[in-house]
């Protein structure tokens, strides 16, 4: 298959964009013929049975906003036909996590409770996206309320399929935004990562995905899962488009109180810079899973998939071969209680942001009989909420409870503190290790198969165990494409980094792209490409 | 060992959280809390430094990093009306509800 316009980098669409060289409504109309080629039927709440065709497409798009996205082209070409600039991202496709609400646009959550929710007003990173040229092609499917590793609890189905090969998860929750992707349906994508939901599709879908440091970008519009968790973040093919995005993303925001009024750097300004002077960690307890057996309970410990693992260690060789200091043996003791806490301190935020959620002010309401006020609520929750959400709130009902709440709650935050306190030993200026950053595998495994998995509320979610750790601490990290296992499905790599250090991350991915950039996996393209 | 959310304490949960279940729903939910409590149950087996004081975000917010709170001033909304019309049921500008529960006193 031959490369469109819609294959092309953001940062290449915006320059030509820019320069008068190409349409935004011409890179606009490429968008939306592979959308055709590759989306298969769209996703809806309809009750779902599986069609013949249906595993051989990506279904990344709840909505497509295609009238507004030319509106936004048009607006971008007449800008540059008057001589101005209509900014960084000029033209370029962009999709948007259907957890975000812009407004005017359904905004969903994949949840039958939001699925009539038409939002009005826009959060804040797409506000700034679109005001710097970027044209929103739609809203794209995600777990419910993000509360996945598959993209499979979705409301609206059939589930996106991973473009390298869709009988498989593209990953979740934004398994969508990755998805689109790498699928050259948008260039861009806005994701949310709360437990590792932007770097681990990323990762399954062979591009770039980054949480940056929680409060870096603005959370407000963001439909709420786990507050003090979730981070807005930027899914791309290349680290300079991440870079470039997240820039225009980045900073204060006077409507949401925990965005960090930390300056924001150019990120695309030491890209290119080689990697001397940096220290980069290895550590064993990323290499090894601890999770508990599903009929015993019982801890259980193996090793990552070796694939994974070898990757990890070419990735480190590549780095030192430009300039950088590789330390092993990091330890980081507390990575395996990741989960253990998450499942705590996730549940009990999830279960008071959804009580929002009541059938009276917005969204879905049961339209049968009901004998009163809390009759309404039971109901309008129980028809509306999916199977995820209803796990997550009655699991923070009980962890939360009075009795409970000390030997859970109470004692899941000491855990989350002492997670931060592996990275901020690891990371210290004069501790012993002393490191720019650590290099992880993203995931335990690759892609693995739609229905593999999905049922099982606990192995789900431990393919988040290498992510969650930094969601808990805070601290930035970045999964890049690190080659194809036999499969030939992606293999990605994580880089973690102290608070704010996205520039030094991005500069380390970049390093491995371009020590990567002949090797022969760089070539493959995803199984929806190849016709 | 014993299952640690019964049929009693999952009713109860239930009740808590507004949802309506029904039986296969039920059962398919409180063996997957169980199980999730499996999981969870590695945290009670560790030592943990109550010294250590809990983290409620994992980035310290200190006043440095911190917008200051912005002047309590009331702004009206222009997106009132957008926000009204997404109710399932108006009456003019109220919200219909049916029939609050209540308990006569008298």
């Amino acid at each position: 298959m031959t490369t469109r316009l819609c294959d092309l980098t953001a940062i290449e669409i915006a320059a030509r964009v820019r320069a008068g060289s190409m349409r935004a409504e011409q890179v606009l109309d490429s968008a939306l013929e592979r959308i055709r080629m590759v989306e298969g039927r769209a996703p809806s709440l309809e009750p779902y049975v599986l069609q013949p065709g249906d595993r051989e497409t990506v279904h990344a798009f709840i909505t497509l906003t295609e009238r507004r996205a030319r509106a936004q082209a048009q607006a971008v070409d007449r800008a540059v036909a008057d001589g101005k600039d209509p900014g960084s991202l000029a033209g370029v496709p962009l999709g948007v996590k259907d957890i975000f609400c812009v407004e005017g646009t359904p905004s969903t959550a994949a949840s039958r409770i939001l699925a009539n929710f038409i939002a009005p007003y826009t959060a804040t990173p797409v506000a700034r996206l679109e005001a710097a040229g970027a044209i929103t092609l739609g809203k794209v499917n995600l777990d419910e309320f993000t509360f996945g590793s598959s993209n499979e609890s979705t409301a609206f189905r059939p589930p996106p399929g991973n473009p390298w090969d869709p009988r498989r998860v593209p990953g979740g929750s934004s398994g969508a935004s990755a998805a689109a992707v790498a699928a050259g349906e948008v260039a861009l994508s806005l994701g949310t990562d709360t437990a590792g939901s932007i770097r681990q599709p990323a990762a399954f879908c062979g591009v770039v995905g980054m949480k940056p440091t929680y409060g870096r970008v603005s959370r407000y519009g963001l439909i709420a899962f786990a507050s003090s968790l979730d981070c807005p973040g930027p899914v791309a093919r290349t680290v300079t488009d991440a870079a470039l995005m997240l820039g225009v993303m980045a900073g204060a925001d006077v409507h949401d109180a925990t965005a960090a009024t930390v300056p924001v750097p150019d990120y695309l300004a030491g890209l290119e810079q080689d990697l001397r002077g940096l220290r980069i960690g290895l550590s064993p307890d990323y290499f090894r899973l601890r999770y508990p057996d599903p009929q015993t309970g019982e801890l259980r410990e193996q090793p990552i998939t070796p694939e994974i693992e070898k990757a990890v260690h070419e990735t480190a060789e590549r780095l030192a071969s430009q300039g950088a200091e590789i330390i092993e043996g990091v330890p980081m003791p507390n990575t395996h209680l990741g989960i253990p806490a998450y499942f705590v301190i996730s549940r009990v935020e999830a279960a008071s942001n959804l009580h929002r959620y009541d059938g009276i002010k917005y969204g879905f309401r049961y339209p049968g009989p009901v004998s009163d006020l809390r009759d309404l609520y039971r109901k309008s929750r129980g028809a509306g909420f999916g199977v995820q959400p209803k796990l997550r709130i009655l699991m923070g009902m009980y962890v939360s409870a009075e009795q409970y709440e000390k030997g859970y709650y109470q004692r899941a935050l000491r855990v989350r503190t002492m997670i931060r306190r592996d990275f901020e030993l690891a990371f210290h200026p004069k501790g012993p290790h002393r490191l720019h950053a650590l290099l992880t595998a993203t995931t335990p495994t690759t892609a693995f198969e739609l229905d593999a998995v999905y049922g099982d509320s606990v192995l789900m979610q431990y393919a988040d165990l290498l992510t969650v750790p930094a969601d808990h601490a805070g601290v930035p990290g970045l999964s890049i494409p690190a080659g194809l296992d036999a499969q030939g499905l992606p293999i990605g790599v994580q880089l973690l980094g102290p608070d704010f250090t996205e520039p030094t991350l991005l500069r380390i991915a970049r390093a491995v792209e371009r020590a990567t950039e002949t090797d022969a996996w760089r070539k493959a393209r995803p199984k929806v490409l190849a016709a | 060992m014993a299952e640690a959310i019964t049929a009693e304490i999952f009713h109860h949960l239930v009740e808590l959280a507004a949802l309506e279940l029904d039986a296969d729903e039920s059962e398919y939910l409180r063996a997957q809390l169980n199980s999730q409590l499996k999981a969870i149950r590695e945290l009670e087996a560790i030592a943990v430094d109550d010294a250590a004081g809990i983290t409620s975000h994992g980035v310290p917010y200190t006043p440095d990093i911190s917008a200051t709170p912005r002047a309590d001033i009331a702004v009206p909304s222009d997106t009132a009306d957008a926000i009204l019309q997404q109710a399932p049921e108006l009456d003019g500008r109220y919200l219909v509800v049916p029939d609050i529960p209540h308990t006569d006193l008298t």
